[in-house]
């Protein structure tokens, strides 16, 4: 029996939200279906943990569906990359939901509470799934189920310009997964195989055929709208802004995250380094996209009114930090990369959460109508600072390690400049935090702010169990940033034999 | 007999215009026809490359048979369940917009965002 379930573990770990999903609905009371979605979750989380634990102590894992073998049946394959993501993924949909509830309740009808936790159970289905597959067909299946699960999560907005931040985001993002599609037909076309690691073998006699080309380009725009590159970005700031502040903060630490391991997996592992960096120079593409998208978000950043749009304009600008160090091409740029999935999962999902709180008590998301709130909500505004002061990058957070292990990169490299870019970027986030910090302290609490009081026990516990985690492994980095630098070698290595 | 690329080009013409109605539109079901017409052109994509003319279906066919390639057409069907869940949900989200703001035009309701 537990060796049954030990085998099994891959699948089980998708299989289990994907199928219990649709029983929120019949829970009928919305107290009763966020339990039964909580300790869900946390199976979830669960199994990913000890994956990943089997991952680092076992290497490669496995797993055919059906028992069908590779190239004919679907096959999981889970290594210290995937692992890893798998797991930043279900520790914040497993933290996130216990904070659910009281964000939630207040945000949107009775009516809808339920349907809201079976699409939320579907969309962290959907990311597992992606990130654990080895199939690439598999892969876009997956996609839409998160996807689709994510535009009807931000249309339960409480405000209505949600509706069309999620139309917009559906446009988008089905153009971005079709542009995926295309490429997807156009290898098989070449190679005949939709399993990742056979593809890589087979595609390399055929690499420089125009087909091969084609699907590559097709691939890299499609992964990057998906992951929002700037500038393919745009569908990113509303969707976060107007979303239910549990939606942004389980989608801002999870779904760009999964893109951009997929934009990983593929160029690196099924085209294979040399292909994609040394042949088509990717890097030349990624490395000005994703320095651009640190510079102009964050400027952007700055001028915004609604916390909400800021901390999600920081968002694009941390996907380029991550694109930088993909962009990097070195085993310490992909352990950036890696690790600062990890580290802005947890500051965001933080940040966000804080952000949460703030909406409850106060009912909006504007800088104005958070003038001395400091004084009033002294938990959960400290909480905000520390987040922010791991997005800057500050020593002890885990914002510094990131950095840290990026710019070590680029010194690697022998590029100064793009250290110096790095560092730069980060002065910007000091000036949006400052402007929070400042109306928070400085004001004295007026309007709504001085009515306001502190945000409840279980919605703080998780906001501070995040926060902890941005210290303890800002000091601690030995387990996340082995993990990134095993699953960058893995990565590295390509998938073709 | 080969139809050469013929298929292709149609595949190209049609993905194309979906691609232009989508982006040109302002109209938010008619960029919802748009981003169909879109999803289908890769449908004909799948189709072309693994059919083989004259080839049957690969049931019970003997050694020997010509057969097209069950396999595309086995992800096109997952493909066309997707575009219908994706169309649904992009029509539910719509009649909520009509609902809230009165309209489905673009501009007139960015106009109505901007005076808020």
């Amino acid at each position: 029996m537990a060796t049954a379930f030990l085998e099994h573990l891959p699948i089980l770990q998708i299989v289990v939200p994907l199928i219990t999903a649709p029983f929120c609905i019949l829970l009928r009371r919305r107290e009763r279906s966020w339990a039964f979605a909580l300790i869900l979750s946390w199976i979830v989380f669960a199994m990913s943990a000890m994956l990943l634990q089997r991952v680092l102590s076992e290497g490669l894992i496995i797993y055919s569906l059906g028992g069908w073998p590779a190239p004919w049946g679907i096959e999981y394959r889970i290594d210290a990359v995937n692992g890893f993501v798998a797991f930043i993924v279900s520790l914040i949909g497993a933290v996130v939901l216990l904070y659910a509830p009281r964000s939630v309740f207040s945000e949107m009808p009775d009516l809808r509470a339920n349907l809201f936790f079976t699409a939320y159970l579907l969309c962290l289905t959907g990311l597992l799934g992606m990130t654990l597959t080895g199939d690439v067909f598999n892969v876009f299946v997956f996609l839409e189920i998160s996807s689709l699960a994510s535009y009807a999560l931000i249309a339960t907005g409480p405000d209505r310009r949600a509706l069309m931040a999620s139309y917009r985001y559906l446009v988008m993002g089905t153009v971005g997964a079709t542009f995926y599609v295309i490429g997807v037909g156009l290898l098989y076309m070449m190679t005949g195989t939709l399993n990742m690691a056979d593809m890589a073998e087979r595609l390399q006699p055929v690499l420089m055929t125009r087909t091969v080309l084609a699907s590559f380009a097709f691939l890299a725009v499609g992964l990057s709208l998906k992951l929002a590159l700037f500038p393919l970005h745009l569908w990113l700031p509303n969707a976060y802004a107007y979303a239910p502040s549990v939606v942004t903060a389980f989608l801002a630490a999870t779904a760009t995250k999964v893109g951009v391991y997929v934009f990983v997996r593929f160029f690196y592992g099924v085209f294979g380094t040399r292909y994609a960096f040394d042949t088509l120079n990717l890097d030349n593409f990624l490395m000005p996209l994703g320095l651009a998208g640190i510079f102009v978000a964050s400027l952007v950043a700055v001028f915004q009114s609604n916390i909400k749009r800021m901390l999600a304009y920081s968002s694009i600008a941390q996907v380029g930090y991550m694109m930088v160090g993909v962009g990097l091409v070195s085993v310490t740029g992909l352990t950036a990369t890696l690790v600062h999935l990890f580290n802005h999962a947890v500051m965001k999902c933080a940040l966000f959460l804080a952000m949460g709180c703030f909406v409850m008590r106060l009912g909006s998301c504007e800088l104005e109508d958070l003038r001395g709130i400091g004084k009033r909500m002294p938990v959960t505004m400290a909480a905000f600072v520390a987040g922010g002061l791991s997005l800057i990058g500050i020593p002890l957070t885990v914002g510094f390690i990131s950095k840290w292990y990026l710019v070590l990169a680029a010194i690697e490299r022998g590029w100064w400049p793009v250290a110096v870019l790095i560092l730069m970027g980060s002065l910007i986030a000091v000036a949006y935090i400052w402007r929070v910090v400042e109306v928070a302290y400085f004001h004295e609490p007026a309007g709504k702010a001085a009515q306001a009081i502190e945000a409840p026990l279980s919605m703080l516990i998780p906001v501070w169990v995040l926060v902890g985690a941005t210290f303890y492994f800002g000091i601690s980095s030995t387990f996340t940033a082995d993990v990134a630098r095993r699953g960058a070698e893995v990565l590295m290595a390509g998938l073709a034999p | 007999m080969s139809v050469g690329l013929f298929n292709y080009w149609v595949v190209m013409f049609l993905m194309m215009t979906g691609f232009y109605i989508v982006m040109a539109s302002r109209n938010l079901i008619k960029k919802m026809v748009g981003l169909s017409l879109f999803q289908t052109s890769v449908f004909i994509l799948y189709i072309t490359m693994a059919k083989i003319s004259g080839g049957t279906a690969p049931i019970l066919a003997g050694p020997g048979t010509t057969y097209s390639n069950p396999l595309p057409h086995v992800l096109i069907l997952t493909a066309i369940v997707v575009g219908v869940a994706t169309m649904a949900l992009g029509m539910a989200i719509i009649i909520r917009i009509n609902d809230e703001y009165g309209t489905i035009e673009e501009d007139e309701i960015l106009s109505i965002d901007a005076s808020d």
